[in-house]
């Protein structure tokens, strides 16, 4: 019976061919869109997770809680011991420190007296030793405008808007001015190595990089970092097992009576990010129902149409002693094939933009420019393996729903009223 | 008719108290300003500065003319030594000894910390009379550690002030501010200081010990130590000059 209705649904493109663009349609914006916002949410969080939160932190306590003011008064003291003892402890986990500041980057004129000032958002990282992988992970030698990395201390990174801004070229001196970690005024002169653009304006807005150690001796940090940022060394974040990771350190290390003692936060616990996540789990299964709804729909007028169409087919059929169950068994039969062949061309649309979206990405830089949030300004897709299946979930389903609503039809034909018809 | 009269009798009672309150409060503020206040003067203090971990304590010499020049030096600790500031109208540079740079504090910045403390750029360049920032009202009495206290509620009349609004507990006997709160426009209360030990010096009261509170902060405060003033004194005019930053 199969290859009758294949027969069938093949030989009358009437009957086929609108559902048909129609499911294809749907499968492709539900498989491409699931892609594209899988890619986006990866991007971001990945983007976070370098930038920001790690995929797991260790902060102190009380750094934890004032954590948006970057209080380096309430940094780790005594860092490279907790260091070493994460990395014996986990070593499945890459473990590196940096410090945050926040000050005034002051540009001198020939007498040292300021130029021109700005806010500055201070990032300190291991720039300077070889085994660091600090600044791929940060992707900070793609982002360099003009100049190069930082080759010896005293030297640093600036935003290459604030360079522009005051003019200030690769070889100048620019100060540092913020507190130090006692409270103390803090001045420090770097000498300008090269300018960044990372193309978000939350990370480009008086950026300066700077070598850990400068940072520590500028702000009189010695042996003490703002925190401690862990990297799965083999694998992409995986909530799960960070979960249990901040528990068992946090059982072991953080005392809640003691506000200096260490504190493990993971991804997910990072402003916002737990939003992020439950957004990228969610959004595939949205976006399948929002489909299956507005596709039946669609289809059951599709339906209607084409049973509106085939109505004197189904009145011969019924006259011939067809049963309308049987007829109605029929077109629920031909809805779930048109939904396969539907989704599969949608899959094979949707996967091969994706595709496409994955390797050459889109640039967004023009409009992520000003925003606030930290997110890539070029915008990838990323293609899962799910997304090979999870359009003929609602490809078939809103097919056969629609197809059954419009069939209803059938049992309300008569075939005394046919042969009137035929008479007509 | 003799209702009407009674009814004037009273509105003008109440207007000529309303007044005389007034006047009174102007009055205190102006005796406080006379105190506080001074043609020039030096002054050597120590500020402890509380912080989470530890204290500091960080001695400074300043040389102040009316309320638009002042020159800091900072003495000790060794960290801050050598690091100068100096005030100029409403124009505020730091010397600083080991970049030998001077780099000039504005914006944003006047609002931020000074070495930690409770106290901002802005609390520190604010030094004019009261009476010039402020009108007053009286509020009523109370006690501060055994001594009696008017309690004035000022509000700004000029649009370039750091405190939309203040209470102060003026000593009556004394006329030097006991207590003060600063408040913001939307009325969150900002700061607080407790100011104590009044001697008299050159025919003057003076509060020589002034603890200043950050209410936006979490921590002790900052106690800010007077240990030698003087009013009146010579200045040289040099010292307000970004040339005497860099000597």
């Amino acid at each position: 019976m199969i290859r009758f209705l294949i027969k069938g649904i093949l030989r009358d493109r009437s009957r086929s061919l609108l559902p048909v663009i129609v499911v294809a349609l749907g499968v492709f914006l539900t498989v491409f869109m699931s892609g594209f916002f899988k890619g986006v949410m990866t991007d971001m969080i990945d983007m976070n997770a370098k930038f920001s939160s790690g995929h797991v932190k260790v902060v102190t306590r009380a750094y934890a809680e004032n954590a948006d003011q970057a209080p380096i008064d309430l940094a780790i003291l005594g860092v490279s011991d907790l260091k070493n003892q994460l990395q014996s402890a986990y070593p499945d986990m890459e473990w590196v420190e940096r410090i945050r500041t926040g000050g005034l980057l002051d540009v001198p004129d020939e007498n040292g007296e300021t130029r021109g000032q700005g806010p500055a958002v201070g990032t300190a990282i291991d720039l300077l030793s070889p085994e660091s992988g600090e600044v791929k992970r940060m992707g900070i030698q793609n982002s360099i405008v003009k100049g190069r990395l930082p080759e010896k201390p005293g030297e640093a990174l600036i935003s290459d808007d604030f360079a522009e801004k005051f003019s200030v070229a690769v070889g100048d001196e620019v100060t540092l001015f913020g507190s130090t970690m006692n409270g103390s005024m803090m001045f420090h002169t770097f000498v300008v190595s090269g300018t960044l653009r990372f193309g978000n304006s939350l990370i480009d807005r008086g950026a300066i990089f700077m070598d850990l150690q400068d940072a520590q001796i500028a702000l009189d940090m010695e042996d003490a970092a703002s925190e401690i940022l862990g990297y799965y060394k083999h694998q992409p974040y995986d909530d799960i097992a960070a979960q249990s990771l901040t528990e068992s350190f946090n059982a072991r290390y953080s005392v809640e009576s003691d506000e200096f003692s260490p504190l493990m936060t993971r991804l997910a616990e990072d402003a916002g990010m737990a939003d992020y996540l439950a957004i990228a789990e969610n959004m595939v299964g949205l976006m399948i129902f929002i489909f299956v709804i507005a596709m039946s729909i669609v289809l059951w007028n599709t339906g209607l149409l084409g049973a509106l169409r085939r109505y004197s087919e189904f009145g011969v059929r019924l006259a011939l002693g067809e049963e309308k169950k049987h007829i109605y068994r029929t077109t629920i039969y031909e809805a779930i094939l048109i939904g396969i062949i539907g989704s599969f061309v949608g899959t094979l649309l949707g996967v091969a933009l994706s595709y496409r979206l994955q390797t050459h990405g889109w640039d967004f830089s023009e409009l992520t420019g000003n925003i606030g949030m930290m997110m890539p300004s070029v915008f990838r897709a990323q293609v899962t393996p799910s997304m090979f299946y999870i359009g003929f979930i609602p490809g078939v389903i809103a097919t056969v729903l629609g197809n059954a609503l419009a069939g209803f039809a059938i049992y309300k034909r008569k075939t005394a009223r046919l042969f009137h018809e035929l008479e007509v | 008719m003799k209702r009407m009269k009674k009814i004037f009798i009273t509105a003008l009672m109440t207007t000529a108290l309303v007044g005389l309150a007034a006047q009174d409060a102007d009055q205190i503020l102006e005796t406080v300003d006379k105190n506080m206040s001074s043609k020039n003067r030096i002054f050597e203090s120590d500020m402890v500065i509380q912080g989470r971990r530890n204290s500091r304590t960080i001695t400074s010499v300043s040389y102040s003319v009316g309320d638009k020049q002042s020159f800091t030096e900072y003495i000790s600790p060794a960290r801050e030594q050598g690091t100068k500031m100096l005030k100029l109208e409403d124009k505020l540079w730091i010397y600083s000894p080991s970049t030998d740079r001077i780099i000039q504090i504005s914006g944003h910045m006047l609002r931020q910390s000074v070495m930690g403390s409770d106290l901002s750029y802005e609390d520190m360049m604010d030094d004019r009379k009261m009476t010039e920032v402020y009108s007053a009202t009286v509020a009523g009495h109370e006690e501060i550690d055994g001594r009696d206290t008017y309690v004035l509620d000022l509000t700004a009349k000029v649009d370039d002030v750091a405190y939309h609004s203040q209470k102060i507990w003026v000593d009556t006997e004394r006329y030097v501010p006991l207590k003060q709160e600063m408040f913001a426009k939307s009325g969150q209360l900002l700061k607080r200081t407790t100011l104590s030990n009044v001697q008299k010096i050159q025919g003057r009261w003076f509060p020589m010990n002034m603890v200043y509170k950050d209410m936006l902060k979490d921590g002790k405060g900052t106690e800010f130590r007077v240990n030698s003033a003087k009013f009146d004194q010579d200045i040289p005019d040099y010292i307000f000059t970004k040339a005497a930053l860099k000597q």
